[in-house]
């Protein structure tokens, strides 16, 4: 209980940073801390497979990009895209996604699917490359940020980046309360139990199959939701947004933070983006040092960075 | 400032420029840091210095250098300090890696990059960020057409600039059927584009347009097409390993000989002593070529080759020309970074590069000659000039904001 | 198309097909005897083609750079299971998959820090430089018939070894039983440093032999990788048979969807979408049996 307390207050006293930060920190900084909080959000999705799944995807990414494109294809070329349709139609149109792949890819177990996921995933990115949809291999431009106007109101002007970095959290926080109420849900036992042993849940009389394709269909939904505002934050988006180094890197900062841990992914995330803003700084030869990194952490730090910091409350609750 | 309200538009432009100059003309009264000069121009270089084009990076890098030290130095009599950033060629981190150069390095001017995905999302974030903008390799036609804006130069080449001239020549020499094949994506479908359009404008037919997912290398399928169509000629556009390989299956397949092969001049750059002799009379157009008969390019090549202990490319000579455009264009402001003065200066620039002496076109693309150029020994020897001051794609493609 | 060029097609697609199978054999077995995910399988592909340069540009010839640069993967792939892999056995693959991705970026870089990052190329050694006359103007290489050769040679040592000697049969008693194995006195660790070697050293072989008609570059293992990964899912983890299948299948489906030309609705589908034609036979596939064709059921 008191952990639970001192972790409550914890996150109290975050938000309230979070949210003073456009206040006493730069431009720069604001936008590292939107691109921090939209690869949160990211991170979080695929916590819910990896880390309370048990699913291992390789090709999450799809779903982020995909929802990057939308933003792209809502509107024409020149014109902004209406903010409160373009968002539902890019969350609705990687959620529809997901649920395709993950007809597939829900079949298949352990090894397979994470090779699955990623040659899917791989397929998508070969959509966008390769035809004339959205700009071909050079990607597209969102030449107009989405227009927020309703009823004549503008509540925010997402061209603007503090008004962009309030948006994002707001929305970090809403998709972070939801998936919390996932998992607690009676849904989010069933797939939780599915992780530990899908047979007895199956003899149990659960639909495994069912309950890991919706819970795959709402972290790609959530990436979605992710890759809405990376394709606003950078203006941009390109087939790499769909890549699998971009999956690879995203599992890291689930990894790195501590999977089936939300907050752990939050953690990965900023820990991830910082380190490599650190390693670019030290050395040419960066990728060595973060690929380094990364096999240490997955031999010696399989529980992430909060693993670190909460071993007892684990062991207590445990 | 904020920069996001007052992008669109020449008034903002100005507004903005205006501000910055007069700023600049303020430095002296004003704690130096407090406006961003701190004695030093700070010269943003987004480069691969990682991965596939690694080695393009590092040739581009050192000919800004050697451009700036035969200088003096120094740009417009201030200290130059480079803020080296690898941008891995990764589309996907390219807005991130700009914006940090711009918002964080504060970063006077950006060079940057090979990559045409990652050179485009710079693009972007020097149309919004009014950042001055020089694209030293990367050949999307857009940067200098449909997205060409005045804060933005490019100092090498577009890709359909690169294909057009060798349209014209093989109209001239009376070939009649082409079939083209090259990866599909963007590099190689503006390349063909040129191509076809000057081709087709001389009487040529392009019987057939074959292309590969990218990078997919395997094109014995394709060769066995090619081999059954049997053209007159073929044109293709590829580049580094895909480049050496195409080669060496063409040769393999006994095409080689039977159907001659044309392309783009990234075909045999960088590649000949992996190509071996299946590059060898191969012909190609480019800006750049070996053994040019031209003073310049020898002094350069002696410099480059004494600094640097290795031979210069075309990439290099492009990193050359960045740096002789950034050093004309600060010594007429006289080391001010006043970014209206610096447009000015850049447009009326005149580069005597080691390719020749060009200008800026109206896109602020190079107008300059495009060689033809025949592959003998370990050589892409020029065999004359294909088409000379080439403007192209036409300048008209560019609806330059605030013109 | 006319026969004549159907018959070429056909044996470019089982030649493309053998050489997928060549670099995707190591992964499919290191898969189906360990349970291990090896992402940086193509690094191990590129590490074979560099080998292959550098050590025929030292020692002069291309076919006593062979056996050495096998030797020296070999070392390499136990160095690395015994230093990284031997410790994630116990654990989910998901290690194994965030190892493996560090793996990649580190011999990336590694690989630009020891040969640097030009293009090189290998001459085809003698004696099969020739080609070989089809028709007037086509003309078939004889090192990609030879390297044809060398694959199903392959093969046909791989499944006899697997199913005919004493080390296969452990091989296949590891493969579903670990216990059971040590409880025999074999010594399992040893077994699992073997294969996992002899897998690196496939990639890696692979990576030699086809230098030649490829080229040697920076990033070539990225390339690889993943349609490795079609092979094995669509064959079936762990299943030779299944890989050597699913290779040939893939071969047909890249070859005549390049030069197919497909039109539904309007819309041009090949060649342009060609790119995506093995991810759709590996949905069909997997539709049809999710295990892979090859594969145990789930």
């Amino acid at each position: 209980m008191r952990s639970d307390r001192a972790a409550t207050v914890l996150l109290i006293v975050v938000l309230l940073a979070l949210v003073a930060l456009p206040a006493v920190a730069g431009k720069y900084y604001v936008q590292l801390a939107t691109k921090i909080l939209i690869m949160a959000v990211f991170a979080m999705s695929l916590d819910l497979l990896v880390g309370y799944a048990g699913l291992v995807s390789l090709g999450h990414a799809a779903f982020f990009g995909f929802g990057a494109y939308l933003v792209a294809l809502a509107a024409p070329q020149y014109q902004a895209a209406n903010f409160w349709t373009s968002l539902p139609l890019a969350v609705g149109g990687a959620a529809l996604l997901a649920a395709a792949i993950g007809f597939f890819a829900v079949r298949t177990q352990g090894v397979y699917f994470i090779m699955v996921t990623l040659a899917f995933a791989q397929m998508v990115y070969y959509v966008f490359h390769d035809t004339k949809i959205a700009g071909g291999s050079d990607g597209i431009f969102i030449d107009v940020r989405p227009d927020t106007a309703l009823f004549g109101w503008t509540p925010f002007d997402l061209a603007n980046f503090v008004h962009l970095y309030f948006v994002v959290l707001a929305v970090f926080v809403a998709a972070y309360l939801v998936l919390r109420v996932v998992l607690a849900s009676p849904f989010g036992r069933v797939v939780q139990g599915i992780r530990v042993n899908e047979h007895r849940m199956k003899s149990l009389g659960f639909p495994t199959f069912r309950y890991k394709l919706v819970a795959f269909t709402i972290a790609g939904a959530v990436a979605g939701l992710a890759g809405y505002f990376g394709a606003v934050q950078y203006g941009a988006v390109n087939p790499e947004m769909l890549g699998w180094h971009l999956s690879g890197s995203v599992l890291m900062m689930v990894i790195l933070g501590g999977m089936g841990t939300l907050a752990g992914a939050v953690i990965g995330a900023a820990a991830f983006l910082l380190l490599e803003l650190v390693f670019q700084g030290l050395s040419e030869h960066w990728q060595l040092l973060m690929g380094t990194t990364i096999v240490l952490v997955a031999l010696f730090l399989p529980n992430g960075i909060a693993g670190l910091a909460w071993p007892l409350q684990r062991g207590r609750s445990g | 400032m904020t920069e996001e309200k007052d992008l669109r538009g020449r008034r903002a432009f100005l507004k903005q420029g205006g501000a910055l100059g007069g700023a600049a003309a303020l430095g002296a009264l004003l704690p130096a840091a407090a406006i961003g000069q701190t004695g030093k121009i700070r010269i943003g270089l987004m480069l691969p210095y990682s991965g596939t084009f690694a080695q393009l990076g590092v040739a581009i890098e050192n000919g800004i250098r050697l451009a700036i030290d035969e200088a003096g130095g120094k740009l417009g009599g201030r200290e130059v300090e480079f803020v080296k950033l690898d941008d891995e060629s990764d589309p996907a981190k390219a807005t991130d890696n700009a914006n940090r150069l711009i918002t964080r390095d504060k970063v006077d001017g950006l060079v940057g990059t090979v990559h045409s995905g990652v050179a485009l999302a710079m693009v972007r974030v020097a149309r919004e960020t009014n950042a001055l903008l020089l694209i030293p390799n990367a050949g999307a036609d857009a940067a200098t057409g449909p997205l060409c804006a005045p804060n933005i130069f490019r100092t090498s080449f577009a890709n359909g600039q690169v294909g057009y001239p060798m349209g014209k020549v093989m109209a001239e020499r009376g070939i009649k059927n082409v079939v083209t094949i090259s990866w599909k994506y963007a590099a190689g479908e503006e390349s063909v584009a040129g191509f076809k359009d000057a081709f087709t404008k001389g009487g040529g037919k392009v019987t057939k347009e074959l292309w590969l997912p990218f990078p997919n290398v395997e094109f014995q399928p394709l060769l066995t097409e090619i081999a059954s169509l049997k053209p007159d000629a073929v044109y293709t556009f590829f580049a580094g390993g895909g480049a050496v390989k195409f080669l060496k299956d063409y040769q393999a397949a006994g095409l080689k000989g039977k159907i001659p092969l044309y392309g783009a001049g990234f075909l045999t750059d960088g590649v000949l002593d992996a190509a071996g002799d299946a590059a060898e009379g191969i012909e190609t157009t480019l800006h750049y070529a070996d053994s040019l008969d031209l003073a310049k390019d020898k002094t350069f090549r002696l410099a480059y080759a004494k600094t640097f202990k290795m031979q210069p490319d075309v990439y290099a000579v492009q990193g050359y020309d960045t740096g002789l455009l950034l050093v004309q264009a600060f010594a007429k402001t006289k080391g001010a970074v006043d970014k209206p003065a610096l447009i000015k200066a850049m447009e009326g620039a005149v580069i005597e590069s080691p390719r020749g002496t060009w200008r800026m076109s109206k896109a602020h693309n190079p107008i300059q000659d495009l060689y033809l150029r025949k592959v003998v020994g370990k050589e892409n020897r020029a065999s004359g000039v294909a088409v000379k001051a080439l403007d192209y794609p036409p300048a008209d493609r560019c609806k330059m904001p605030g013109a | 198309m006319d026969l004549g060029s159907f018959l070429v097609q056909l044996l470019n697609a089982v030649q493309y097909g053998l050489l997928l199978f060549l670099i995707a054999s190591g992964l499919t077995l290191v898969f189906g005897i360990m349970g291990v995910i090896n992402l940086a399988h193509g690094s191990f592909y590129m590490i074979g083609a560099y080998l292959a340069w550098s050590l025929a540009g030292k020692i002069g010839s291309f076919w006593f750079a062979l056996p050495v640069g096998v030797l020296l993967t070999v070392a390499l792939g136990m160095l690395i299971e015994w230093l990284l892999i031997a410790r994630l056995y116990a654990r989910d693959h998901l290690y194994q998959v965030l190892l493996t991705y560090g793996l990649i970026l580190a011999f990336e870089e590694l690989r630009g820090m020891i040969w640097g990052n030009d293009v090189h190329g290998i001459p085809v050694p003698a004696p099969f430089t020739g080609s070989i006359p089809l028709t007037e103007t086509l003309a078939y290489p004889v090192y990609r018939l030879w390297i044809s050769a060398v694959v199903l040679a392959l093969a046909v040592a791989m499944y006899l070894l697997i199913q005919r000697t004493r080390l296969g049969m452990m091989i296949r008693a590891g493969a579903s039983n670990r216990e059971m194995v040590q409880s025999l006195g074999i010594n399992i660790r040893m077994l699992y440093r073997f294969v996992f070697a002899f897998g690196v050293a496939l990639a890696a072989f692979a990576g030699m032999i086809s230098a030649p008609v490829s080229s040697v570059f920076p990033g070539m293992g990225g390339q690889v990788l993943i349609v490795s990964f079609v092979v094995v899912v669509i064959g079936g983890i762990g299943s030779v048979k299944g890989a050597l299948v699913a290779a040939i299948l893939i071969g047909l489906v890249d070859t005549f969807g390049k030069v197919t030309t497909l039109e539904l609705g309007g819309l041009r589908v090949l060649p342009d979408l060609a790119g995506m034609a093995m991810y759709l036979l590996m949905a069909g596939v997997l539709l049809w049996r999710p295990e892979g064709i090859f594969g145990k059921r789930l």
